[in-house]
């Protein structure tokens, strides 16, 4: 078999880690305001942790579909952005970030409120008598001992982000070098007579950089223990 | 320097009614078992906890005040805080946490300061080394150093030994001694070991079910009878100030006045005129109703009985004055039965052991 990428499929593999990266930068800040939430108690706290995690357990085309009434440009909020910031989602490579970024949204809320959960409290409190105001403790002490948690996180989502396809394809449709991400490429290799080959080889990256991402997020775990003195 | 106090707090199943004033720099004990308040005493003061209703001053300045809505968040009431675990921040080096509070503080302590301070508590080498990487003293000693770089107005110790075994506590104790000596900011000590007490504490709070139960001058309040239920029974005992007054060389003793007593205990390394602090146990002393002759007990101090508390089981705690000196002694109850025992009566106070809690603040320009 030829190992070698054509074109085409260097498109896809280069639109998907494209997709993925901007997924997962454009939802982390939220991620950790959310973790943050989450990670103390509040009324109605399950009720958002129900929110965040529900992408995990709803069909990825129900999300397609909840994603094309809401952003579709003839959606209320979808013709908003369109006439005002020209943004449009529908059948654009950033419609599919949108997509990847909902749906492993959960993988970084959860990694990350792992993270600060672990944090032991009195040392805020040792913080404070010492002088450091909440956004101080929050940039000198939070942020660098959840640092390798939110990495994890990150590297969780974007490997997830990479597979994502029920979501896409029914938000964005399967444009080739627009929302053909590697998972459509696949699917239209295997759909395309004569196909198999390009469909092996694109099955084996994509294995690949599912199997590195898991890897990277465990060497981020890892190190979340150590720095944390355990 | 002082520190003012007065709130009240209310937990579930549990009230605090607390009014109490730190006067003067050197150490204050809050005393008292577990459970009964006293780390929420300190919190209210660092301003890690609101309480109810109450006031706390600092200076003379409000830091907090139900009343009027003052409340100055932790962050800006410069009050130095040592917790039980503590606390150092896993990330950051011993050098870091010594840091922190120290560049977070809008008065610095001047360089040689800080540098004397880290020489103090012996920190010099461990500056480059994780938190994880030290033994439990050493990280309550970077723990004080880092609260005393933030140049406090005052020093908030928590039970700074309990979580350390008796070996590391009594490697801790000299470093607190000397920060003692050198700082000249009141210092609350969080205790429920009346032996650190005695060592350290120049006034002691006591403590109980939420209340403050008497307050003073540690000899005062370790001399009173009425307290011994809170002071702890078997340990209770007189605490007495005194100086060197000579070594007798031959004997390796130590002779020491205290009022117009003398005592004698195993040799000191201090130097003649230096004070001390002298610990009495009340099971320590024995009473006899003549003088006793041919006995092996060296400090043998006339008194005159001044109270007796009796308790439950078979023993009575006896309060002397022994020409101003107040001495405690725990004698059955049958002893003072056969002795007949009582107000007034003029007794000898044999004291088997005697034992030399603290050594004098002038540390400085010695080896």
């Amino acid at each position: 078999m030829n190992l070698m990428l054509t074109p085409v499929e260097t498109e896809a593999l280069l639109l998907s880690l494209k997709v993925s990266a901007v997924a997962v930068l454009f939802a982390l800040p939220l991620a950790i305001a959310v973790a943050m939430l989450l990670a103390r108690s509040f009324p109605g706290r399950a009720v958002l942790n129900a929110i965040v995690h529900l992408p995990i357990v709803l069909p990825p085309v129900v999300m397609g579909y909840l994603l094309l009434v809401t952003f579709g440009l003839r959606a209320p909020l979808g013709a908003w952005l369109n006439d005002t910031f020209g943004i449009r989602f529908m059948f654009s490579w950033t419609g599919a970030a949108l997509a990847a970024g909902i749906i492993t949204f959960p993988f970084q809320v959860r990694a990350i409120r792992l993270a600060l959960e672990a944090i032991d409290p009195g040392l805020m409190q040792a913080a404070e008598t010492l002088g450091a105001g909440s956004l101080d403790r929050f940039a000198s002490i939070t942020l660098p001992l959840a640092a390798p948690g939110i990495l994890a996180g990150a590297v969780t989502a974007y490997a997830a982000s990479l597979g994502e396809f029920g979501a896409i394809i029914t938000f964005v449709s399967n444009i080739p070098g627009e929302t053909r991400t590697l998972p459509l490429a696949i699917y239209t290799a295997i759909q395309t007579p004569g196909g198999e080959a390009a469909a092996a080889r694109l099955v084996l990256l994509a294995i690949a950089l599912a199997f590195a991402g898991l890897i990277l997020s465990e060497i981020a775990a890892h190190h979340l223990k150590r720095i944390n003195g355990r | 320097m002082n520190i003012e106090v007065r709130f009240t707090h209310r937990f579930p199943g549990f009230e605090l009614d607390i009014a109490f004033a730190v006067e003067r720099p050197g150490v204050t004990a809050l005393f008292g078992p577990s459970g009964c308040g006293k780390t929420t005493i300190v919190n209210v003061i660092a301003g890690l906890l609101k309480p109810d209703k109450g006031e706390v001053r600092l200076n003379g300045s409000t830091v907090l005040d139900t009343t009027s809505g003052i409340n100055v968040p932790a962050h800006k009431r410069r009050i130095g805080y040592v917790f039980q675990d503590a606390r150092l921040f896993p990330h950051m080096s011993v050098r870091r946490n010594l840091d922190f509070g120290a560049r977070r503080t809008g008065e610095r302590l001047p360089d040689g300061e800080a540098s004397a301070i880290i020489t103090l508590l012996g920190l010099d080498n461990l500056l480059e080394r994780k938190p994880r990487h030290l033994s439990g003293g050493e990280r309550q000693r970077v723990a004080l150093g880092r609260a005393l770089l933030s140049n406090p107005a005052a020093l908030l110790l928590d039970e700074p030994l309990a979580a350390l075994d008796s070996g590391r506590k009594a490697g801790i104790l000299p470093y607190l001694e000397r920060i003692r000596d050198e700082a000249r900011i009141p210092i609350l000590y969080v205790s429920h070991s009346i032996d650190e007490v005695t060592r350290l504490a120049n006034d002691i709070v006591v403590l109980n079910a939420g209340k403050i139960a008497a307050s003073g001058p540690v000899e005062d309040i370790m001399s009173r009878l009425d307290l011994f239920p809170l002071t702890g029974r078997f340990e209770a005992g007189a605490v007495l100030e005194g100086h060197i007054a000579r070594h007798l060389a031959d004997e390796d003793m130590t002779q020491v006045v205290v009022g117009r007593n003398r005592f004698v205990v195993p040799r000191v390394g201090d130097d003649p005129g230096s004070a001390l602090r002298l610990r009495v146990r009340a099971r320590d002393v024995m009473l006899a109703t003549k003088a006793p002759r041919d006995i092996s007990a060296n400090n043998i101090i006339a008194g005159k009985v001044t109270g007796i508390r009796e308790d439950t089981g078979p023993y009575v705690d006896v309060q002397l004055d022994c020409a101003g000196t107040v001495l405690l002694a725990r004698i059955t109850r049958m002893s003072r039965t056969r002795l007949a025992i009582g107000h007034g009566k003029k007794v000898w106070a044999l004291v088997k052991s005697v034992s030399v809690e603290r050594t004098p603040s002038r540390q400085d320009g010695r080896s």
